[in-house]
């Protein structure tokens, strides 16, 4: 399967994202890069760098974020693990994370994975 | 022009510059930002002043590169990224070495450009630390052939300048692009700094 992980400024925004793809998905490998070591607003290297290594497996993994510089911590993290099945996922947090881990536990590629969290970013909600 | 020893006293003395300017730099990124630029980045280069001392015996591109990895990991905001890119770009340009002229250190800054331009995406005049960065390197083209003093003044100065301009800039890069042109106004965090940092490296060239 396909690791996800999620990476937020805001430890609870990685948090909840995450038990809301768990409760769609329970088996997904799945985890959450939020938040600063202090528990402050912020994106920390390592803790991503850490929650990739978790969830690497032979399939790769997909890692979403939220904006700005999780998205710069993110690329250095995974430019310094220099595995190409680690990918950035271009998607919408929140709805990527569930169609990310849904595919996931049906053992969709990682190139099936990337496409799905760029189509929940495409189009309106309404 | 500049030692290891010196590269290290400079890194020292940009840790202190931070550290003092800890609650400007914060404020300036109150009203466009998230209100961390000061304190993230004394973060990060409090935890640089502590990989000092194991620094004192290796080459420059070490020191820079351990600069840069130890503001990656420890910063937390977009300048973690950014400014650890800049550090670890430089020392690409510099292994080895126990001492860097003017010639390297607008190799190390061209470098650390490319490195922010690509890790934000970014291009000058979207009101980020380039506006500061790229002001300078121009200005160092144009001194080329004057002393490193006066080199280095002259980049100082025109960094000023380019912070001076992001006042009328609209930010389309980072937080400060959420409030469009409500940006207008306030001077960018990122140019801030990384002019304070440049007037550290310009100071100790100075004093010789």
């Amino acid at each position: 399967m396909v690791g996800i992980v999620i990476v937020s400024h805001s430890k609870m925004i990685a948090d909840g994202t995450a038990e809301l793809a768990l409760q769609m998905a329970p088996s997904a490998p799945i985890r959450a890069a939020g938040g600063l070591p202090d528990g402050g607003i912020g994106t920390d290297f390592q803790r991503i760098y850490d929650a990739i290594e978790a969830v690497n497996g032979p399939d790769g993994v997909v890692v979403l974020f939220d904006m700005g510089s999780s998205m710069m911590t993110a690329e250095m993290a995974i430019e310094t693990l220099a595995d190409p099945n680690v990918r950035l996922g271009d998607g919408p947090l929140v709805e990527g994370a569930i169609v990310a881990a849904v595919s996931s536990i049906m053992d969709h590629s990682l190139e099936e994975i990337l496409a799905v969290v760029r189509q929940a970013g495409e189009g309106h909600k309404f | 022009m500049i030692t290891t020893a010196q590269a290290i006293r400079i890194i020292e003395e940009m840790a202190s510059i931070i550290q003092q300017n800890k609650d400007y730099l914060t404020e300036l990124d109150m009203p466009i930002g998230d209100s961390d630029h000061g304190i993230n980045l004394a973060r990060g280069f409090q935890a640089v002043t502590t990989k000092l001392p194991a620094l004192a015996d290796k080459d420059m591109g070490t020191i820079l590169k351990t600069v840069g990895m130890t503001l990656v990991s420890t910063v937390g905001g977009a300048s973690g990224p950014l400014y650890g890119t800049a550090f670890m770009r430089a020392s690409m340009k510099v292994p080895g070495k126990a001492e860097v002229d003017m010639v390297d250190f607008m190799a190390m800054l061209e470098a650390a450009i490319d490195g922010v331009k690509i890790r934000g995406k970014s291009i000058p005049g979207e009101k980020t630390m380039l506006d500061a960065m790229v002001p300078a390197m121009e200005a160092l083209r144009a001194a080329e052939g004057q002393s490193p003093a006066q080199m280095l003044a002259a980049a100082h100065a025109a960094a000023q300048v380019g912070v001076e301009k992001t006042k009328a800039m609209v930010a389309t890069k980072g937080r400060a692009s959420y409030l469009g042109e409500r940006s207008i106004g306030h001077q960018d965090p990122g140019a801030t700094s990384f002019t304070l940092l440049l007037g550290v490296v310009a100071s100790a060239v100075q004093e010789g």
